[in-house]
Order: structure tokens, then C-alpha cells, then sequence
């Protein structure tokens, strides 16, 4: 820890986070070119406080004391910042949803409220979200293991100086029933777009369902995944142990893995032409569109990324990508540009950023392929 | 009824308020799972889906125990059975044992199971139901400071202090 109080920090680091592209989005490990993410949370509470819900202001403000000064204590030398969410500015909180370093949910609640985060933003601890304590690992590609690891012994080591509510027979004790006993929650994000080219992806998002697995989208309103992005992760929490849930979860990625080089290579070998026009058209826009909304950038990235995997694009790189798809969304666009923009403006400068960034990658490489 | 969606027999019969203008869906328990936990921007899915549940599971007692069971309220952080079925959240660790009789279908319906059979804490590895007497203290301290008695406000931080010695707690 520096010796400066924390929140102090904050200006700095989020700075510094506007140009980097944060963990998550690396675009390394094992699996990478469909496996974008694995992250692992506990969902914890203090046993003499009341949940969130019939919480006092006082009760929020002590819970989010007690958390922050024992947690800061633990991780003492790992150099994690506090940032208090409740004096935030709603664009910065937005910038941190954007991240996946806090949820929508604690990004708009009330009330005293924090995240402590670690400057490679694999670690992200949100206090007084939903529950009193939400420790989370985030790992680039598919690496559930390692991040449960970390999790777990964090979890062991703010167990010593804190004491969290617990049940003989139900286990850890959650504000809601959906996250009571192991409070653990296993995701992996993918990215699959030859499934949904080739519409089996509702097919293979109705089987996971059948195997209690949920589905979400990425940045997705609704049940509409954004960018071909999904979300896996198990919803029973309660009557499996912690090991047994990683391997419902991590079973279940390889099969879908294979399922989208599959749909690839059809794709490839079926209708090859058809391909190489799309990805090249939605990389030709990508580099020429005068205003651009968040949804057809996420939209032609995706097929962009898929195209450079598939060796269609050749002067373009993955983690080039993944980071256009987090310095495209509204709040690091504004965060970048220095003020608040309306829609319009937004579209209008998005639409510059990409020009720049890949017009500027695309003739930097062509300079080196001439030496 | 049938279920809208498969040809299952509906149980769960939805009034979906969020789309301008209310929409009726009458659903089987699977489905309503399934279109229940879909992320909405305005619900949190979980807490939607519990409280639909609870609901549900609430439905099948008659009119007199449903409005006895709601007024029912938890005896350390004062929420009622009513307030849990409205947000799907509970109001306190010891909502799990007052509430038990309740909470346990509704569990079992969520989980498929109802024992714990992962990670135990080092200390209090059989429950810190004892340490919720503290968050009743705490309010109770509050109404005394409400009501402008210092004394019996005093007398109960005492109190609070006496349990956290005894418990370890700082």
C-alpha cells in the first residue's frame, strides 16, 4: 500500500486504467481465441450485520469500515486501491461496469459502498453489493483453476480477521437463497460467433440450460448477447462442493469449444467466399464509418476477431481487438475524449477512434513489412 | 392451463409490467426458471425470480395463514415474510432460521438440495446464529437513541460490547 490514504489514488488509477485494456480482455492463456475470460466470485456476509436490504445507513457505513480497513490490512504490499463507489461520478462508475470491476447493480445503488481493486485487475473485492462482501477473480482465457485458488485463499485470509455468517447445514448465508452454501459462482465468458452465424446457438444455449448452467450476454440488454458474447456459469450453489462446481462448469467448455471450431471450419470449407466478404466488409467499415453506434461496432468486431483467428485478416492482433471492444463502449469513449458526449457525438467519435486506431495499426504494420 | 411455451401444465401465471403495457404469461415451473433468470435491466434476475417462487410456493396455503405468515416479521432485523416475497432478498442471517419452515421448499427448488457440502469457516464451523443477537442490539440501541433514552441506550451498548468480547469480535 502507498502511505497516501487510498482514495486519493483513485484520479490516478482510473487514468491509468483508460489506456490499458484490463485483464479480462489480454487476450492471452490457454484457449484464447474463443475462451475470453474465467472468473470465479464468493458471495460473503458478516455474520452480526444485517443484509444490504434492512440495513441501516449506519450499518452500511460499518460494514463497508470494517471490510475495508481488515481487507486493506491483509493485502497490505499488493498495492490495491480503494475506490469509494459512493463518491464516484456516474461516468467513472460506468467506466468501471464497462471494466467488470463492479456490477451495473453496485454501480447504481445508494448508500456507503467501495471496490477494492489490484492494479492488474484480476482481483476486484465490491463491498456492499448484494452482499456485504464480493470477493472476485478474473483470469484472461480459460483458466478456472488458478483463479479459484486465488479466490480461496483470499477468502481463507480475510476469514481469519473477519467473521462471516454461516449455517451448519446451509452453509454460507446469503441476501438471497439463489447464492446460499458455497455463495460461488463459476463463469466463463466465450466468444462464439460461428454458432450464431450458423444458428446452432440456441440449440446449445437450450442444453446448457437443461444442465442447470445459466447464459448470459456480454454488455447484453435482455437475453440478446451482445458481440457473440456468452456468459457461462452454474446456478446451483447449495449441495456441491466448490471443486464440484469448477467442473460443472469447466466440463462443459470444452464441448463448446469444439462445437465452434466445428462451426468454423464448416463455415471455412462451406462457404469460404461468403466468409472472407463478411469479415472483410465489417473490417471495411470498421476503418471508414463517419458515426458508429456501441451495438454495430460490437456487431462488426466480432466478425473481425473471428476473421483474424480464422487467418482472414492478416495485420491485425487479438488483444488489438478485445481492447477496441472495451475503448468503444460510451463511458471509456468519454473518459478518453475528457468530457461527458451525448449519443450523437458519441457515434461521431467512436467512429474517429476506430479509424485512427486501425488505419494507424494496418500502415504501421504495412511500414514493417517493407523493411 | 398449458404452459405458453411448452406443453407442460402452467403453475406460474406472470404479469409482465415492464414492457409498456402488462402482458400476461402463463408459464410452466421450468420456463418460468428460464424466463424468470433472464437478465432484465430493471430486476435483479435472482432476487425476480425468488420472490416469484416465494409467491408461488406461498399460494398454495389459505388466505388467513398466507396474511399470518406475511405479517410474520424476523425477530432481529424486523423484515416480513411479505418484504422477502416483494424483493426476493432476505433481511438478515437469521432470517434462515426464523423463516426456516418457508425458506426450505423454496431452497430446494432452487438448489435440487438442501445441505451444505463445501468450505467450512476455521472458527464458528457450526453456525454463527448467536452473533445475529448483536444486529438486534444494534437496533434496539438505535430505537432507545430514537426514543431519547440514553440510558437504556448505554445499558445496551454495554451489551453489544460484553457479546463481542465473548465472541472474539473486535
Amino acid at each position: 500500500m502507498s502511505s497516501k490514504p487510498p482514495e486519493e489514488d483513485f484520479a490516478a488509477l482510473l487514468s491509468g486504467l483508460a489506456n490499458t485494456s484490463g485483464e479480462w480482455l489480454r487476450g492471452s492463456g490457454p484457449e484464447s481465441d474463443i475462451v475470453i475470460s474465467s472468473r470465479i466470485r464468493l458471495a460473503r456476509n458478516l455474520a452480526d450485520y444485517p443484509f444490504i436490504s434492512q440495513a441501516s445507513s449506519a450499518d452500511r457505513q460499518a460494514v463497508a469500515k470494517i471490510l475495508r480497513e481488515r481487507i486493506v490490512d491483509i493485502l497490505a504490499g499488493k498495492n490495491v486501491t480503494y475506490l469509494d463507489v459512493a463518491q464516484l461520478e456516474s461516468l467513472d462508475r460506468q467506466f468501471l461496469v464497462e471494466r467488470q470491476l463492479i456490477s451495473r447493480e453496485h454501480a447504481e445503488s445508494e448508500g456507503a459502498r467501495g471496490v477494492l481493486i489490484d492494479p492488474q485487475e484480476q482481483v476486484s473485492l465490491m463491498i456492499n453489493e448484494e452482499d456485504h462482501l464480493r470477493v472476485q477473480v478474473m483470469h484472461s482465457g480459460l483458466d478456472l483453476q488458478k483463479a479459484w485458488e486465488q479466490v480461496n485463499v483470499l477468502d481463507d485470509l480475510i476469514e481469519e480477521r473477519v467473521t462471516f455468517a454461516f449455517h451448519d447445514q446451509l452453509g454460507y448465508l446469503t441476501a438471497c437463497p439463489t447464492n446460499v452454501g458455497t455463495g460461488l459462482r463459476v463463469s466463463v465468458m466465450l466468444h462464439l460467433p460461428a454458432l450464431v452465424i450458423t444458428r446452432q446457438i440456441e440449440k446449445v444455449l437450450r442444453s446448457l440450460q437443461k444442465i442447470s448452467l445459466a447464459v448470459r450476454g456480454l454488455y447484453g440488454e435482455g437475453s440478446q448477447a451482445m458481440g457473440d458474447f456468452y456468459q457461462i456459469s452454474n446456478q446451483i450453489t447449495l449441495g456441491r462442493s466448490e471443486p464440484d462446481l469448477l467442473k460443472q462448469v469447466g466440463d462443459v467448455v470444452p464441448v463448446l469449444i469444439d462445437y465452434e471450431r466445428r462451426a468454423r471450419e464448416f463455415l471455412v470449407r462451406e462457404s469460404q467466399q461468403v466468409l472472407h466478404d463478411r469479415v472483410s466488409r465489417a473490417y471495411g467499415i470498421l476503418r471508414t464509418a463517419q458515426t458508429i453506434s456501441s451495438e454495430e461496432t460490437m456487431h462488426l468486431l466480432s466478425s473481425v476477431r473471428m476473421g483474424v483467428n480464422l487467418g482472414l485478416i492478416g495485420d491485425l492482433e487479438i488483444p488489438k481487438i478485445n481492447e477496441l471492444f472495451i475503448r468503444t463502449q460510451p463511458a471509456h469513449l468519454q473518459k478518453m475524449v475528457g468530457n461527458e458526449l451525448e449519443t450523437a457525438d458519441r457515434n461521431i467519435e467512436r467512429a474517429r477512434y476506430l479509424r485512427l486506431y486501425l488505419n494507424r495499426k494496418s500502415s504501421e504494420h504495412d511500414a514493417e513489412g517493407q523493411n | 392451463m398449458k404452459c405458453q411455451q411448452c406443453d407442460r401444465q402452467a403453475t406460474f401465471h406472470i404479469t409482465e409490467l415492464t414492457g409498456g403495457k402488462p402482458q400476461e404469461l402463463h408459464l410452466c415451473e421450468e420456463c418460468a426458471r428460464v424466463y424468470l433468470t433472464q437478465p432484465n435491466e430493471e430486476a435483479p434476475s435472482g432476487a425476480a425470480f425468488v420472490g416469484a417462487l416465494a409467491q408461488h410456493l406461498a399460494v398454495s396455503q389459505t388466505a388467513e395463514e398466507l396474511a399470518r405468515l406475511d405479517r410474520t416479521a424476523c425477530p432481529v432485523c424486523g423484515v416480513t415474510f411479505y418484504d422477502f416475497r416483494n424483493q426476493g432478498r432476505l433481511g438478515c442471517p437469521h432470517d434462515y432460521v426464523g423463516f426456516s419452515k418457508e425458506l426450505e421448499p423454496l431452497i430446494l427448488n432452487i438448489h435440487g438440495e438442501t445441505e451444505h457440502c463445501g468450505k467450512r469457516p476455521k472458527r464458528y464451523d457450526q453456525g454463527t446464529d448467536r452473533l445475529t443477537d448483536l444486529i438486534r442490539l444494534r437496533r434496539e440501541m438505535q430505537e432507545a437513541v430514537d426514543a431519547e433514552q440514553y440510558e437504556r441506550a448505554s445499558e445496551i451498548r454495554d451489551e453489544i460490547k460484553a457479546i463481542q468480547q465473548s465472541a472474539g469480535l473486535p
